[in-house]
């Protein structure tokens, strides 16, 4: 075999341009949305306050003040727990969430005038978070899993070199068609993606804005706008506090926490 | 009654001054109208009952090593009768909270919920019921405790030390959904000679977890103590029949189990009660609940609930829900002011008499929460524990502003 070695070698270096363009935009795609991942791996944890503010077409505000709590889980989705601080009513109320990437979430609700702790389901995938224009799933641990991929094309978008990819929910029960995710170039952070309704229209845009980065990796859009195109809704997400690495480890994903949650 | 109203007041208002920076505030303050439509069993109830309840909350956390976590949360319910009123002031929680690593220990007055079914909380022993509050006894009062908490791979095992028992709070002469004789407080009695100092014991063991698509949550708890639930003895008082309470000592063994799977919640809440008389009894709660996400096109989910709910002392007749059959739909918009609906009926299936159920609530700009419902017995024989209740419909207006 040793002798046909080279020859092996001259026939590799012969075909190997071709094999690159073999790549197909499905396997681009795929490719652009692990990078994109790897870049977000080793995180570890993260708390952050989110300020939610709510637009209807007449220009009416409605805000909501949560705190969040993430935790990275080695080949699994994130645990999450989400606390709500207004509209008053529903303060300590808290949401405990296991993600997986194919099977479905585990998700259980803290309701503090009962204090019971409710097992949910989490079939609701495109209902409205807090009667925003995010749904559940726009909000939801991102693994690549979720989705199926395709490279549409590259593209500019506020002079910065963007892979524009589409995705389509692999899970059941998504309220989506497909997405349009633009990811620039340089750091594969999303910088926009317009969601399509079952029916294949346009149903919102969501633009990513006010990028940091934290612990020299980690980027975070601190501002996102949500634009329902059907309806004139429109909701802008506000992150701030953001902190990586805070030492949450498992136990601050349970039962207990979730009910002293604050 | 006064003296303990005006020290909790004195209490909290102190409190708020002296450590109002370091202690978290927030809370509510309601107004509650209840109005009924029929004529009133007894002379001296009325047609309009109406509440006004303060209940502010304060909390602190700290500590470096050892977290901790304090919280105050008194609440008074003034009743207006028109010509007269009565406070009921309450403890809710005065709670310490020390955080360890895999364990929890928490000290003080507190509520604890172990139920998993809609129609009634069988499971539910730790603490006593407040009817002056609400009707269908889903108001509780504080319960001093020192609960340990040990958060295992196997589950969390809670152990709970319940140092003094609170009597039952009932309706007084003045309201409707009462007994048709008085019963009296001061006539209580209990089977421990401690009466209200017995102590009582329980443990708890709940675990979740999935299999590939079904997530599970199951506990089982055993209960040692003083009943909650009172047994009543007709006795003459100045010359009247009353009633006076007598509470047995009992030990409760419980289970509860849900199943989840896709929009379907499947549950499952068994008791096995051993110490009132008639000797041990069984009683349970099993059903579904299966959600419609984003029903006819929209953004509201409607779900959809089925319990049955049994006692196998069905036969002597005390017992509302012995062959009973609750359907319920919950209809939640998902919109910006949190519109919720919910509608119910729970069915005896051996008289057909029923009890029907309307609760509806929204949110009024940011901190403002209108919420109306509606209660009412239909059909009920006068050999039925509720037909006492059986004039007692209505309507109840809640205005609650939070803060």
């Amino acid at each position: 075999m040793i002798r046909f070695a080279p020859l092996l070698c001259a026939v590799t270096l012969l075909f190997a341009p071709q094999m690159g363009f073999a790549q197909t935009d499905q396997e681009k795609g795929l490719q652009i949305a692990q990078e994109a991942d790897k870049r977000d791996t080793g995180f570890g944890d993260m708390v952050a306050k989110m300020t939610m503010t709510l637009r209807n077409r007449r220009g009416e505000e409605s805000v909501r003040h949560m705190k969040l709590k993430i935790l990275e889980v080695d080949g699994d989705g994130d645990k999450s727990m989400s606390i709500f601080n207004k509209p008053r009513d529903i303060k300590g109320t808290a949401m405990l969430t296991f993600s997986h990437a194919v099977k479905p979430d585990e998700q259980w609700m803290y309701l503090p005038a009962l204090k019971r702790v409710k097992r949910i389901s989490s079939r609701n995938k495109s209902g409205p978070f807090m009667g925003s224009e995010f749904a559940f799933e726009d909000l939801s641990s991102q693994e690549v899993e979720k989705y199926t991929y395709r490279w549409l094309r590259d593209e500019t978008l506020n002079d910065l070199p963007c892979f524009v990819l589409q995705r389509m929910p692999a899970y059941e029960h998504s309220g989506y068609t497909r997405q349009e995710m633009w990811l620039d170039k340089s750091e594969y952070r999303p910088q926009q993606i317009h969601y399509f309704d079952r029916k294949g229209s346009l149903l919102k845009t969501q633009i990513f804005q006010e990028y940091h980065q934290y612990l020299d990796q980690y980027w975070r859009s601190h501002k996102i706008l949500m634009e329902n195109q059907q309806t004139g809704k429109s909701t802008t997400l506000i992150w701030s506090d953001i902190k990586f690495r805070t030492g949450l480890v498992d136990n601050d994903f349970n039962r207990n926490s979730l009910k002293r949650a604050r | 009654m006064m003296k303990r109203w005006f020290l909790l007041l004195a209490c909290s208002v102190l409190f708020n001054s002296a450590y109002a920076e370091e202690w978290a505030f927030s809370g509510h303050v309601a107004a509650t109208l209840r109005g009924f439509a029929e004529q009133p069993l007894h002379s001296e109830q009325n047609h309009l009952q109406s509440t006004f309840t303060v209940a502010p909350e304060w909390s602190r956390s700290g500590g470096d090593d050892l977290e901790w976590i304090a919280t105050l949360k008194p609440r008074f319910d003034i009743d207006w009768y028109g010509n007269a009123s009565r406070v009921r002031p309450d403890m809710r929680e005065l709670l310490l909270i020390l955080v360890g690593s895999d364990w929890e220990l928490r000290m003080g007055i507190n509520k604890v919920f172990w139920g998993v079914t809609e129609s009634q909380h069988l499971v539910d022993i730790i603490n006593q019921t407040d009817l002056a509050a609400r009707p269908d006894g889903e108001e509780k009062l504080g319960q001093p405790m020192v609960n340990l908490s040990l958060v295992r791979d196997w589950g969390t095992l809670d152990l709970f030390l319940l140092p003094y028992f609170r009597e039952r709070v009932f309706a007084q002469q003045r309201d409707r959904n009462r007994l048709a004789l008085p019963i009296v407080d001061a006539l209580t009695e209990y089977e421990s000679n401690a009466e209200q100092w017995h102590q009582d014991l329980a443990i708890r063991w709940v675990h979740s977890f999935d299999t590939d698509m079904v997530g599970w949550d199951i506990s089982a708890s055993h209960f040692s103590g003083t009943d909650r639930d009172p047994v009543f003895h007709p006795t003459l008082h100045d010359g009247a029949l009353v009633l006076a309470p007598y509470y047995h000592q009992i030990d409760q063994t419980s289970v509860t189990l849900q199943a989840t799977w896709d929009a379907w919640l499947w549950k499952l809440e068994t008791i096995s009660r051993q110490g009132e008389p008639g000797g041990r009894y069984t009683a349970a709660t099993f059903g579904f609940e299966y959600t419609v996400v984003g029903v006819l096109e929209s953004d509201a989910d409607l779900g959809v609930l089925t319990e049955y709910l049994f006692d196998d002392r069905g036969g002597s007749g005390s017992i509302p829900f012995a062959n009973d059959v609750m359907m319920g739909a919950r209809l939640a918009m998902n919109d910006v002011d949190s519109t919720e609906l919910l509608a119910g009926i729970v069915v005896d299936l051996d008289t057909q008499s029923s009890s029907v159920l309307l609760e509806t609530s929204r949110r009024f700009g940011d901190s403002l929460k209108v919420a109306l419902e509606g209660r009412a017995q239909i059909g009920v024989e006068s050999d039925e524990p509720l037909y006492a209740f059986r004039r007692d419909a209505y309507l109840e207006l809640k205005l609650e502003k939070y803060f």
